[in-house]
């Protein structure tokens, strides 16, 4: 009797876990064919305090590149198959430094707090472009506090600040936590996957999205590749 | 000949009736040309003691409004093309005029008094020849355009503190705030329109807009969104949503806000004011703001004490 209670503790303790956190990755390189539009050095002379942080001008970064013709600032994400896990707890930031976005593109989960931040001294005003969730616009001051909001909505959210006409980013707002944005070497990782069937969508925001069908038996890396195709403008 | 006359003759007839008839199709039936795909939804708005019904408005707003607006509330409405400012899509909900904080809906009685006061630069008149029970019969048709008002709740109105004495110390304060927050990169610093961002402005929609020129007007030069100085208190207070103007309630205080009214006030030079009287009682001169911690010993307690305090 107290042996099989033992067994069965032991059971419960040890194989139950790893059954439950038999976990696939799915990883994969984000990278796109032919030419892509030429990206623009940004005159940044109107904002002094910006420009000479830079000892060249920067490029407006709608799209960007690296070697091997890597493509960055890729969401890919599970669109199907993953629970809609709730939102983390912590915070996820967002900068203006240098009259640019750092990063470009962030992602973060429904009713995840985001946290602007202003690390300039000019003032800029950010300007979510919403239409799904409620579109606001705050001015932000030089040694002002951080701007904290949440979004309800899964939405890719254009952000502009209209002082600084060059200054674009994303919000990119998801029912998931598994997300993954890609670097200079194109590289995205989506680990702690239970075994399942999940859909898999690439987002970029000048060529659009694509999706691949994955399906993870065990603990197992599974790996996929997106290519898009440039846009000649 | 003769008959081939007749002929073209009865053609053009033809054609003449047939161009005649072209512009009361749409008219006289109402049922030709798009519509809203859903019956309409049983709306209502609540002004005051007055209450509207979206179903009352529906005669009123094809009339009146459809023309600009479109019958489907998109800003469509076959006048859009030839105006600029393009008028609101209410499929959006959002609004420029609001007494609510940035990113939430206006109230009933915002978008009544909008559309009794008309907005100054841009298509859309004054309608004050519609009742109050018309006017919030609208209201309640405007929001059946977007499914926000079915889930979200209007803002709260935001508090405005009362407005203290206008003095050249208030107008000084102003201007220093003026600076400091950078109005003037988009609003020019005599608040002509003209700063350095102001050329490359555009609305949410993408279409160029121009920052507001104070200094255009004459004595009955107006804001958007009201004349009085509460209303333009409201305005940096809630922002103007769609547009480039910001909110600014996170880094104003409510004191330091209404000296930056008494300044402004000023920008109007043409306005006849109490601001204006001021500023030329003090010589016409705005003197340079004194930082109250900073520079304000025990000799300089009147400075101190109007120099925008809490």
């Amino acid at each position: 009797m107290r042996a099989r209670g033992l067994f069965a503790s032991i059971l419960v303790t040890v194989v139950a876990p790893s059954l439950m956190f038999a976990a696939g990755t799915i990883s994969g390189k984000v990278t796109y064919t032919g030419t892509p539009v030429k990206q623009k050095p940004i005159d940044m002379s109107k904002e002094p305090s910006c420009a000479k942080q830079h000892a060249t001008p920067v490029n407006t970064e709608t799209v960007v590149t690296g070697a091997g013709n890597t493509l960055d600032n890729v969401v890919v994400y599970i669109s199907e198959g993953a629970d809609d896990a709730n939102a983390p707890a912590q915070a996820v930031t967002f900068t203006q430094k240098g009259c640019q976005y750092l990063p470009h593109v962030v992602a973060l989960h429904t009713g995840q707090e985001l946290q602007v931040a202003n690390a300039d001294q000019t003032s800029h005003n950010i300007h979510p472009l919403a239409k799904v969730n409620r579109e606001w616009n705050k001015s932000q001051p030089p040694g002002s506090p951080n701007i904290s909001e949440k979004f309800d909505a899964p939405e890719f959210i254009s952000v502009k600040c209209n002082i600084h006409p060059w200054m674009h980013g994303w919000f990119v707002v998801l029912k998931t936590n598994h997300y993954s944005i890609s670097k200079d070497d194109g590289a995205f990782t989506l680990p702690n996957l239970p075994p399942g069937k999940y859909k898999v969508t690439a987002w970029h925001e000048d060529y659009g999205t694509q999706e691949q069908d994955v399906t993870i038996t065990g603990s197992e890396t599974k790996s996929i590749d997106f290519s898009f195709k440039a846009k000649a403008y | 000949m003769n008959k081939s006359r007749q002929f073209r003759t009865g053609f053009l007839y033809l054609a003449l009736a047939a161009l005649c008839a072209l512009p009361s199709v749409g008219q006289d039936a109402p049922d030709v040309g798009p519509r809203p795909p859903q019956p309409l939804k049983a709306m209502e708005s609540h002004i005051g003691h007055v209450t509207g019904h979206a179903k009352d408005a529906k005669m009123d707003y094809r009339r009146y409004c459809a023309g600009c607006h479109g019958d489907l509330g998109d800003g469509n409405g076959e006048n859009a093309v030839w105006l600029d400012p393009k008028p609101r899509d209410f499929t959006a909900a959002t609004f420029k005029c609001r007494s609510t904080v940035t990113g939430m809906l206006p109230t009933d009685q915002d978008l009544f008094d909008t559309i009794g006061r008309g907005l100054d630069n841009s298509n859309m008149p004054i309608w004050n020849t519609f009742s109050d029970l018309q006017r919030a019969n609208l209201v309640a048709y405007i929001k059946t355009f977007s499914p926000r008002w079915d889930k979200e709740k209007a803002g709260d109105p935001i508090k405005i503190p009362a407005e203290p004495a206008v003095t050249i110390e208030s107008i000084s304060h102003g201007k220093a705030l003026f600076t400091k927050l950078e109005c003037w990169k988009c609003h020019g610093p005599e608040g002509k329109g003209d700063g350095p961002s102001a050329a490359t402005l555009t609305d949410s929609k993408d279409q160029p807009i121009r920052p507001y020129n104070f200094a255009g007007g004459g004595d009955d030069s107006r804001f958007k969104c009201g004349s009085t100085n509460a209303d333009v208190y409201k305005i940096f207070i809630t922002g103007v949503d769609g547009t480039p103007m910001p909110s600014f309630a996170d880094v104003i205080q409510p004191n330091d806000a209404w000296d930056l009214v008494h300044f402004l006030r000023t920008l109007q030079v043409k306005r006849h004011s109490k601001e204006n009287d001021v500023l030329k009682a003090a010589g016409g001169k705005i003197p340079p703001y004194v930082e109250k911690q900073a520079e304000a010993p025990a000799s300089q307690p009147e400075t101190r004490a109007a120099g925008g305090g809490n």
